[in-house]
């Protein structure tokens, strides 16, 4: 008998979303499992903020559907239960003290009143906002607000996450903060970030998704997203004393080796080679061959900031 | 239920701000001083509170916007608006709970002028038929204009605009059947039938007609419907 796999958490199919004649999502589709946490990447105005917006019942999609929790967004306002929401900014009430602010997002929230002194309790300790709970939130710095925002967002113990630009404004202490608590929270929920800061999303996220121009332009963890834009690139680093045409020569000569490109040329004689096979062997034995020193010969890795630079290049194009 | 809990937001926030002490002393400021000092209450010599039940309608068309004016469009203007509207909370529910909300600080600006009307009757032989009739007449006129207020705040995010549009909306509701008197028969018989003031008055005399209650609920709910349905086509903007 086979096993049967929980349904997605996040179901998106098709989603369009126009702004007049400007069309914002132009029929993204993706789907997200229990448990896993998702960066959304883009450049401004890629359409993530609209996808989170059109995920929380926010706004409406011109076209296509999403799905939360296995509910339809544009339905029975149900769903949002199974939700938390911190959008851009961490909105708050000034007026208002942590304390009032969580009891209020409970009970609008439908908590029972037996079960809301635990559930802001566990919010504030997990958000770390114990010494502020008496303060007004409009009186918070905005490390405080965003984790005010947090703890509201998940005080009702939510099954899915979806956090739009967690750590803008944050100072570095902050951002570590938030984004241990974004890796915290993701051991038990679904969660749903964007972020304009690549190595957040490589630091946290267990997948990518990369918008650009409304399409989805990239889908995969973050480390097979390098892998597969450097697949088949070897960078060589050969002793400085070596002539640089007889190596390029002696490189291109490798059977199996497509191409070869001198890189970053004032760190010495470094080379970066293209091939469809593993060549390391081949290209090892004829620099040492040759009698060069081999001082390195690294398969090419891409950083995630080179893979967003990649497709949203590749996409404009 | 829901409703409930966002109007209990409503009150507390007002009250952590000026705007609530300051619109309930302006409203007993301005109500007591007329009613004792700029009417002539103890040359007339007659204990009576119909000078307050005739100037606070008025008073209305200005305090009603200001309670109202953040409403909606403060929300908006903060982003708070999109926490309330991701929340499990119907438009319908997040508008009625600010209407009670604001309708609770207008109930207990009209109940703190009470002491004025035990006054009055230690003074003389007061009638207690009118003076009930005219708080239950404040209460629906008061919703009526906080309902418009409430309207104006969801159609900008400039708490002084939807002051403007509420005042505005208060005062033809007010005024509108002043029209009539010079407007064509067919015309002027409607704009009679829109009448505040007119509904107000015979209220406030202690005659509680169903067709007037109907009018001021109509208003109440028409207006709150309205400003739900706007709520929802944010949705598609």
């Amino acid at each position: 008998m086979r096993a049967v796999s929980p349904p997605p958490m996040i179901q998106v199919d098709q989603l369009t979303r126009r702004y007049g004649s400007v069309t914002a999502l132009a029929g993204i589709s993706f789907t997200i499992p229990a448990g896993q946490v998702v960066g959304f990447l883009g450049p401004n105005g890629a359409g993530k903020t609209t996808t989170l917006k059109i995920l929380t019942g926010y706004l409406a999609a011109s076209g296509g559907q999403a799905r939360v929790a296995g509910k339809p967004v544009d339905g029975d306002p149900s769903f949002r239960k199974a939700l938390g929401y911190l959008p851009e900014n961490a909105p708050v009430w000034p007026e208002l003290t942590v304390l009032e602010s969580l009891r209020f997002a409970a009970r609008a929230r439908g908590l029972r009143r037996a079960a809301l002194p635990a559930a802001v309790d566990a919010a504030i300790e997990r958000t770390d906002l114990g010494p502020m709970r008496h303060r007004p939130a409009g009186a918070l710095s905005k490390g405080y607000r965003q984790r005010l925002g947090l703890a509201m967002a998940i005080l009702h113990d939510p099954q899915v996450l979806v956090l739009d630009e967690p750590t803008t404004g944050l100072d570095p202490n902050q951002v570590v903060h938030i984004r241990a608590l974004v890796r915290e929270l993701g051991q038990d929920k679904t969660v749903l970030f964007s972020s304009h800061v690549l190595q957040e999303v490589q630091a946290v996220a267990d997948r990518v998704l990369i918008l650009d121009g409304g399409r989805l332009v990239a889908d995969d963890a973050p480390d097979r997203l390098g892998a597969r834009l450097t697949q088949g690139r070897l960078t060589v680093e050969i002793g400085p004393d070596a002539p640089a045409e007889t190596v390029h020569a002696l490189l291109a000569a490798v059977p199996g080796v497509e191409a070869v490109t001198r890189v970053h040329p004032e760190a010495g004689l470094c080379f970066e080679l293209r091939a469809q096979t593993d060549v390391r062997a081949a290209v090892a034995a004829a620099v040492v061959g040759a009698g060069h020193p081999l001082l390195g010969l690294t398969a090419s890795r891409a950083d995630l900031e080179a893979v967003f630079r990649h497709v949203t290049k590749e996409s404009a194009a | 239920m829901t409703a409930l809990v966002v109007a209990g937001r409503e009150l507390r926030g007002a009250f952590s701000l000026p705007i609530a002490y300051v619109v309930v002393a302006a409203f007993l400021v301005l109500s007591g001083s007329y009613l004792f000092v700029l009417h002539p209450f103890f040359v007339v010599g007659r204990a009576t509170l119909r000078p307050l039940f005739e100037f606070a309608p008025f008073l209305f068309t200005l305090f009603a916007p200001a309670i109202t004016m953040r409403g909606l469009a403060e929300e908006r203007r903060a982003g708070t608006l999109e926490l309330l509207l991701t929340w499990p909370v119907s438009d319908g529910a997040l508008v009625l709970g600010k209407f009670l909300g604001a309708w609770g600080l207008l109930a207990l600006a009209v109940g703190l002028t009470l002491p004025a009307a035990l006054s009055v009757a230690a003074l003389g032989d007061l009638d207690w038929g009118p003076v009930w009739g005219g708080y239950v007449g404040l209460l629906l006129l008061g919703g009526a204009y906080l309902a418009l207020g409430l309207l104006a705040s969801a159609l900008t995010a400039n708490q002084i605009v939807a002051f403007i549009f509420g005042f505005l909306a208060c005062f033809v509701g007010f005024s509108v059947g002043r029209l009539a008197e010079v407007a064509p028969d067919g015309l002027g018989a409607i704009l009679h039938g829109l009448s505040f003031e007119r509904r107000f008055s015979r209220v406030a005399r202690g005659v509680l007609d169903s067709r007037d209650l109907v009018f001021f609920g109509t208003v109440i709910w028409l207006s709150l419907a309205v400003t739900a349905e706007r709520l929802r086509a944010r949705r598609w903007r």
